[in-house]
């Protein structure tokens, strides 16, 4: 019975981290850039919405909204002034480093704005989920909560990229963008939809992930970015699904490792489990094999 | 003649000149101490930026896990020194502490390339981090100790137990503390100086043309009868030693490593990245000169107090635009060309 | 080309940054040395003022504990000179940021130096104290840290704490659980990656096991995975422990304590000076920490004109209610203004003959302040005051 409530604990890790992946491996799938910032991004949604809702007494649902708009119009601001430029840099490496640019801006902003003291959030998951078998067995209302939105957005993602233009436009700039563009296909504007859905993502998984753990202070996004990147490649980077699973398997590690290795090694037992899948599966568990082409 | 000396030796006679100039400024009281503290710490910075630029620019792999590297030499290094304060002289002791910190990171150099090194782009950049946050958070659970009875290692500090005499090397997260302070900007420079010439040395070998080809062109190097893998440890582990070398400055000068996860963990490794994108990525002395502008950045910023990290961030930010943008680029090139027509057709019509 | 336009560029950067280090050097190491060299006369000319420093993390994760030390000491150095100073001197301050970072926290340390600071109160953690505290006796600098509370803190003579050592707060915890009998099980949760953290809980596990307190559990976290912490609980709420010792920091603290009320375990949780400040976390559920104690040395609740008149003017301020960080870093510079009267030292004296000074004071002088009525030192370094324990009912601090 125990080990079941330790695997329920890890699964409700696992969702925030998958929720994180999601919007991250988008753009990452999508714009082939490792976007440092997205965690900053996730603790400028959690703030925006712990503003208006603790601060402004709005209702929860506005504040969730304007928190979304809010992070969608920095996603779409910070890619035109920041990354755009560099697109055709003669290195990969270029826009990553500007999105740790970002990311400390992001963070020193609202060091200043909102000072360093920890601000407690009032969840907006006010069930307290399932108790079965007389209480030994829980399951919390927030998990299920972060799962099922997870899941919504998952078959959403899939949705939009299978049926609507922008979402095949997406695949192709994915692939190839100079054969994108020879077909007509506008690429500054896909990636900036594409950063506009992965940044409004974000502030949805703050909501949830300040729901769950429910203390901001400026630092709060670079933790979960990295392990959100972390889910991202343990499932196959691009992969949306992937990530997904890639999130889930990585808090059912990292709470099993911890429940039965132990605590204080957990981190390194978590990372050196990457090792080894990525060894077996040098693309991740969903990832696809690329064929090298001479 | 001249030209080629010039061309080949020029930088190592910039950081001579500077060295000269620090020790000149330095002895006469011109510096203030903020000023002359700051001096080591961007040589070992400087070091580590050109053992990773090894890795990026020059092997082509990006590792995000290089201060773990770093994390290795400093502790080695350092327990080394700590074991032998009382039986060596003080400059022997230095250098075999650098002995030993290189070792030690070649030596896990060597052994995290053997899986690393099969894997490529992003995934091989993610494993790369995780063993460098595998190696600080090992490091921040070992207890480490040597009295009569032998040497002490355990990951549970309740089960430590030491003679009264013994001597704690590492301390779980407390660290490593009563490191002697040994570094110096002289002895810096003289490091900073050797792995310049190695690597420098490296690239015009026939193993650095291998290690080229193999980055611009795995499959066709292969094809040419280059070893691969052998090229690519060969590098990777070369790499790590010299990150071996800037941590043993490193704990030789701040002599007190305790919440480790403050400067070894993936952040400082994305600094040191910083600095090698700033610098010119395959551009070795270009990573000094960026590693040493951008330690000493917002360190010269304090007057700004709060505000300095966020200016920082920006300043960073639009260095990368000036830099890369292929747009901003543009423009600076047609300014020159515009500049040029102007200026000739000036001193024509003069 | 391109790459060597770059590297002039940056070339010519590097130059004039550091022509402006040695600019910058030139006036203030004159501002320095100006002190020893006019020892002999001049004291009279400006009256002239002490140059107190802080050092504490103002950025980065550990941002809200350095603030803390750096207003609370500029708060009471305010208070001093407007009630005509300390012997009729002047008290200057200046604060300095080091992100938590050993490195970090000696550069801030020499930038101090460079001000021509002559006493420094500070660092405000652990590591970054024993890191500075080898440069503070190679300069004969006068070290009064706040809440270093690492044992190495102090090891030289010319170090000195306001707060109680790791040793001493995981010894009177355990000692006071045993004899007033809180508990019967116990169990414990502490960041393994915190040297403050480990400390207090290595001396707490000895003093457990010679006092007979049966420990359940101890699991540790870490500054990566700080986070969810349903493992951490679960093992305790099997082991059946009815008292969660919590050597941690506040900020984590608030999210156990949530998690371990939606599980549905009520266990007492017991906190060491870490735990100050759960209260003032903005729009915290409150009724989370009934019952909660906490060995910590400060309450912003006590209602004797001190901390009432403190906690007015930091909130009037700073905007924030003041922590235990705050309220050491006050007494230490009053403490220091103590001393300085006790032995008529002047600011046209050497650093190091204030350091002297200042040592031979400590050890003589007792204060009345926020964090004891009467707080006085060991030649040790060792702050000598009751240890205070407090319940919260009701969302306010009780003492015990």
């Amino acid at each position: 019975m125990s080990f079941l409530n330790y695997l329920i604990n890890g699964l409700s890790l696992g969702s925030v981290y998958a929720i994180i992946a999601l919007g991250y491996t988008m753009v990452y799938g999508i714009a082939k850039m490792l976007n440092f910032a997205h965690g900053d991004i996730i603790m400028v949604g959690s703030y925006l919405v712990y503003s208006s809702m603790t601060m402004a007494g709005l209702h929860p649902v506005l504040s969730i909204l304007i928190a979304v708009i809010g992070c969608m119009v920095l996603g779409v601001v910070t890619e035109r002034v920041a990354y755009r430029p560099l697109r055709g840099a003669s290195s990969s490496l270029a826009v990553l480093i500007t999105a740790i640019g970002v990311s400390y801006l992001l963070q020193n902003l609202s060091l200043l704005i909102f000072g360093a003291d920890p601000k407690a959030f009032t969840s907006v998951i006010t069930w307290k989920g399932i108790t079965l078998f007389d209480g030994a067995l829980q399951i919390r209302g927030t998990a299920i909560v972060t799962i099922l939105v997870g899941l919504v957005v998952l078959f959403g993602l899939q949705a939009f990229i299978r049926h609507t233009k922008s979402g095949q436009a997406m695949l192709a700039v994915a692939q190839d963008k100079g054969a994108a563009t020879l077909c007509g296909i506008d690429v500054n504007r896909t990636i900036a939809i594409t950063f506009a859905i992965g940044s409004s993502l974000a502030a949805v998984a703050g909501v949830l992930f300040c729901s769950t753990y429910p203390t901001i202070t400026p630092y709060i996004g670079a933790m979960p970015g990295i392990k959100a990147f972390v889910a991202a490649v343990f499932g196959g980077i691009g992969s949306i699904p992937g990530a997904m699973i890639g999130g889930l398997t990585l808090g059912v590690i990292e709470i099993l490792s911890r429940t039965y290795i132990s605590s204080q090694l957990s981190d390194a037992i978590v990372f050196a489990i990457l090792i080894v899948v990525l060894l077996v599966r040098p693309t991740g568990l969903l990832g696809k094999r690329v064929m090298e082409k001479v | 003649m001249l030209k080629t000396i010039g061309k080949k030796y020029g930088f190592y006679i910039v950081i001579v000149l500077f060295w000269l100039l620090m020790t000149l400024l330095g002895n006469a009281g011109m510096l203030t101490s903020h000023f002359s503290s700051l001096l080591v710490p961007m040589t070992y910075y400087a070091i580590a930026a050109v053992a990773l630029n090894l890795c990026v620019g020059i092997l082509g792999e990006l590792s995000i896990g290089h201060a773990g590297f770093m994390c290795i030499g400093a502790f080695s290094g350092a327990i080394f020194s700590l074991l032998t304060k009382e039986v060596l002289p003080g400059g022997l002791r230095f250098f075999l502490a650098f002995v030993v910190g290189i070792a030690f990171a070649a030596l896990f150099g060597f052994l995290i390339g053997i899986p690393v090194l099969r894997l490529k782009g992003d995934y091989l950049a993610i494993v790369t981090l995780a063993f460098g946050e595998i190696i600080k958070n090992v490091l921040q659970a070992v207890y480490l100790g040597v009295d009569a009875q032998g040497v002490h290692l355990s990951l549970d500090m309740t089960t430590f137990r030491m003679e009264p005499d013994g001597l704690t090397l590492i301390k779980g997260a407390q660290g490593v503390s009563g490191t002697p302070r040994n570094s110096s900007f002289t002895v810096g420079i003289i490091v900073l100086l050797l792995t310049l010439f190695l690597v420098h040395h490296l690239m015009d070998s026939r193993d650095g043309r291998a290690i080229m080809a193999i980055r611009d062109n795995r499959i066709a190097a292969e094809a040419t009868g280059i070893h691969v893998t052998r090229y690519k440890m060969l590098a990777f582990t070369i790499s790590a030693a010299i990150a071996g070398a800037a941590g043993v400055l490193f704990s030789h000068n701040v002599t007190t490593m305790t919440n480790i996860s403050n400067y070894f963990n993936y952040n400082a490794s994305i600094m040191l990245l910083v600095y090698v994108v700033l610098g010119g990525i395959g551009n070795i002395n270009g990573s000094v000169i960026a590693a040493m502008i951008l330690y000493l950045l917002p360190e010269l910023m304090r007057g700004l107090n709060r505000y300095r990290m966020l200016i920082y961030a920006i300043v960073l930010i639009l260095m990368m635009l000036v830099n890369w943008a292929p747009g901003v680029q543009e423009r600076r090139r047609r300014l020159k060309a515009f500049l040029k027509t102007r200026l000739t057709r000036a001193g024509k019509e003069a | 080309m391109k790459k060597r336009v770059l590297a002039m560029i940056l070339t010519t950067a590097l130059s004039a940054l550091t022509l402006a280090g040695c600019g910058g050097g030139g006036s203030s190491t004159t501002g320095g040395s100006a002190a020893p060299a006019t020892s002999g006369g001049g004291t009279a000319a400006a009256g002239g003022s002490f140059k107190i420093g802080a050092i504490g993390p103002m950025t980065g994760d550990g941002a809200a504990y350095g603030l803390a030390v750096v207003n609370g000491s500029k708060l009471a150095v305010d208070e001093i000179n407007a009630a005509g100073g300390v012997n009729g001197f002047m008290l200057e301050h200046k604060g300095e940021d080091d992100e938590l970072n050993n490195e970090k926290s000696m550069n801030a340390y020499n930038t101090l130096k460079d001000w021509g600071m002559q006493i420094l109160v500070g660092p405000t953690t652990s590591g970054c104290t024993i890191a500075v505290s080898d440069l503070a006796h190679e300069d004969s600098m006068f070290l009064l840290t706040p809440s270093g509370t690492a044992v190495d803190c102090v090891k030289y003579d010319n170090a000195f704490r306001v707060c109680f050592s790791d040793p001493a707060q995981g010894t009177e915890s355990a000692k006071y659980m045993a004899e007033k009998g809180i508990g019967s099980k116990y169990a414990v949760i502490y960041d393994s990656s915190d040297p403050y953290s480990s400390g207090i809980y290595e001396s707490f596990n000895a003093e457990a096991a010679a006092q007979g307190l049966e420990i359940v559990s101890a699991e540790a976290f870490t500054s990566d995975s700080n986070k969810d912490f349903s493992v951490q609980l679960q093992k305790a709420k099997e082991g059946g422990a009815d008292l969660v010792f919590l050597p941690i920091y506040y900020n984590q603290a608030s999210l156990i304590l949530k998690q371990a009320a939606d599980m549905d375990y009520h266990p007492v949780f017991f906190g060491c000076d870490g735990m100050d400040g759960i209260l003032t976390v903005e729009n915290f559920d409150t009724s989370l920490t009934e019952g909660l104690i906490l060995m910590t040395p400060f309450s912003a609740d006590a209602t004797d004109d001190l901390t009432v008149n403190f906690v007015k003017k930091y909130q009037e301020q700073f905007g924030e209610v003041p922590n235990q960080f705050a309220a050491d870093a006050y007494d230490g510079v009053y403490a220091i203004k103590a001393a300085i009267e006790k032995k008529n030292l002047t600011p046209d004296m050497s650093t190091e003959k204030i350091c002297k000074g200042l040592m031979e004071a400590f050890p003589e002088i007792t204060i009345s302040g926020l964090t004891s009525s009467s707080l006085s030192w060991d030649a040790s370094g060792e702050p000598n005051k009751e240890p205070r324990i407090f319940a919260i009912e009701g969302g306010k601090y009780i003492v015990q």
